[in-house]
């Protein structure tokens, strides 16, 4: 009962938040000088045209109303169109959110039970040569600019060795066989610095449990180690492993953006670092708010599953 | 009086480290008496390998890449500590305000870093970005924020630990101003937990004007800086070049060496280490 009330108040205050943020995304954009019909039909524009240009995209209406309108046609799938290229943004996005999506969740698919399983080893035998080897990596891999790793994989992989292509040619209709080469080195890339944070935290996570009392009386009764770390240990970490993963996974579909543009990877990440490039205000809109969507959310679930594994923080 | 005593500390790690730092550091400061070339001079045609004319070879302009990556030392390093310096400022400031100038002051503050933090720091820069357009100023300033918005929650629970120290009820109880009670009482005495939260955020802001810039959209050209340089030169990668390689390993040998003096620093001091 508890659970369902905090989760509704976590989805309320998420929409609330998804709510100011769109209001914040469409204003601001709205406050800035200079008007977007001069800046789509260039400085030669008659009046005419701009006053026909501004009726037909709808920019003489209430900047409230727009706001309105702007949100309905958004929730109902309808993105508007794009400055730059004048196309549908919906049709650009559609495809590309399908991309971007397929390589976040084959990457956390690998990922996330790599990184804890990683983070579990490391608490186990804290201390040992494994979690000095673990923990020095890792820290490395989280010091290292994204584009490094990714450019480093490539380096070896597609050029020195010549197994995968350097680019990420991706076209409808693929089959698996296809999609194969082309996610291998944009998934090792992101996956290198997901798992890196993942596994830290995991293993923090573990080591804080593993200081309580109750571990110190399961050790004086005899039980061996991996008794201890599977049946009194790992369940009361569950909660803050789960918060751990989600907020890696709302990290990583971020991190696709520098990844995608490594690999040239027709994603969601590359068609908003172009149009932030072009200053195409309605898709650059759009993509943050779906990038600012997919981080609440994460976000919320984060919270539920760490509070519906962890009863007594409910309560609080 | 802080230092006293924990040099024998210094491992191996800590001074190479360390002299990675102190060579940035040279290099940013002397950029033009140890550069061999300019920073945008045509000195060669495109992609020239490494020659004893130029030590590292040549980038896809024809310029030298070791006297780029000097530059690029100055530039992107440069840029990164303006913009921790006014995260912090701004970070800092307003999260000891918080704590000292009473609950409203302190819920409305929250409140609107709340949504600066709600959505990736990546996106809102990028937003940004698209609003005020590329520029030097442009970035320090939506780093200044975003950042300042992490550092601000650190700072404040920092002051609030501070906060309920009898001294600081002492001053409160003789009637001194917020001024007083930042500068005087707060500042002092969170001084070496934000030292170490410096140390990090410095690497933060490192990697993301490096990201940005090799997103084309941080420092801009010819302005020499190791995330573009990564960038303009990558098409050269395919080809077997690896000199594109070297600006990017620059970054990172800076924020792995930075990290390895906080990680002793911080296990010297006791301060807590947030992972973040």
């Amino acid at each position: 009962m508890y659970l369902i009330r905090m989760a509704g108040q976590r989805i309320a205050a998420g929409v609330l938040t998804l709510l100011v943020i769109s209001a914040l995304l469409f204003f601001s954009i709205e406050a800035l000088p200079g008007d977007p019909a001069r800046a789509v039909l260039g400085q030669t524009a008659t009046p005419e045209t701009i006053a026909a240009f501004r009726k037909e995209a709808g920019l003489d209406r209430p900047v409230l109303v727009r706001y309105g309108d702007w949100l309905a046609s958004f929730v109902a799938g309808d993105l508007g169109r794009s400055l730059a290229s004048r196309r549908d943004i919906s049709g650009l996005i559609g495809d590309r959110l399908f991309n971007t999506l397929i390589l976040a969740a084959v990457t956390a698919l690998f990922a996330v039970p790599l990184s804890i399983i990683l983070g579990v080893a490391s608490a186990v035998w804290r201390g040992t040569l494994l979690d000095r080897l673990i923990s020095t990596v890792s820290l490395a891999a989280i010091s290292v600019p994204e584009f490094f790793i990714g450019y480093i994989l490539l380096a070896i992989v597609a050029v020195q060795l010549n197994l995968l292509p350097s680019i990420s040619s991706v076209h409808g209709g693929m089959s698996l066989a296809q999609w194969v080469p082309v996610l291998v080195l944009p998934c090792l890339t992101m996956a290198m610095a997901v798992s890196a944070h993942m596994i830290r935290m995991t293993r923090a996570a573990l080591v804080d449990v593993m200081s309580s009392s109750f571990i110190e009386m399961a050790r004086l009764k005899g039980l061996s180690n991996l008794r201890i770390v599977f049946r009194h240990a790992l369940p009361n970490a569950v909660s803050p492993i789960c918060s751990v993963v989600f907020l890696n996974i709302a990290y990583l579909i971020v991190g696709v953006v520098v990844v995608e543009v490594v690999f040239v990877y027709p994603g969601l990440g590359q068609l908003l670092v172009d149009s932030v490039a072009k200053r195409d205000f309605p898709v650059v809109q759009a993509t943050c708010l779906i990038f600012a969507t997919a981080n609440i959310a994460l976000n919320i679930i984060s919270d539920i599953l760490g509070a519906a594994s962890n009863p007594r923080s409910v309560g609080r | 009086m802080l230092m006293k005593g924990s040099f024998q500390h210094l491992s191996l790690r800590v001074y190479g480290a360390a002299a990675i730092v102190l060579c940035v550091i040279v290099l940013a400061l002397f950029a033009p008496l140890i550069a061999p070339y300019g920073e945008s001079q045509i000195v060669s045609g495109m992609w020239e390998s490494p020659s004893r004319d130029y030590l590292l070879g040549t980038d896809s302009l024809g310029r030298d890449m070791l006297s780029r990556i000097i530059y690029g030392a100055r530039n992107t390093g440069g840029i990164a500590v303006m913009a921790t310096l006014l995260a912090f400022v701004f970070g800092v400031s307003s999260g000891f305000l918080s704590v000292v100038a009473g609950r409203v002051v302190d819920n409305i503050v929250g409140r609107i870093f709340d949504i600066v933090l709600s959505a990736p720091t990546l996106i809102v820069a990028l937003f940004s970005l698209t609003m005020f357009g590329t520029g030097t100023l442009v970035l320090i300033l939506v780093i200044g924020i975003t950042e300042g918005a992490r550092i601000y929650r650190v700072a404040r629970a920092t002051a609030i630990d501070i906060d309920v120290k009898d001294f600081v009820l002492v001053a409160r109880l003789r009637g001194e101003s917020v001024r007083y009670l930042i500068l005087k009482e707060l500042l002092p005495n969170a001084f070496v937990p934000l030292m170490a939260e410096f140390g990090l955020r410095f690497c933060f802001v490192l990697l993301f004007i490096s990201t940005l810039s090799f997103l084309g959209l941080g420092l801009q050209p010819p302005t020499a800086d190791w995330g573009s340089m990564v960038r303009d030169n990558a098409d050269a990668i395919g080809f077997g070049i690896f000199t594109p390689l070297v600006p990017a390993a620059a970054i990172a040998a800076l924020t792995i060496s930075i990290n390895v003096i906080m990680d002793w620093f911080v296990s010297n001091y006791g301060v807590a280490r947030n992972e973040a």
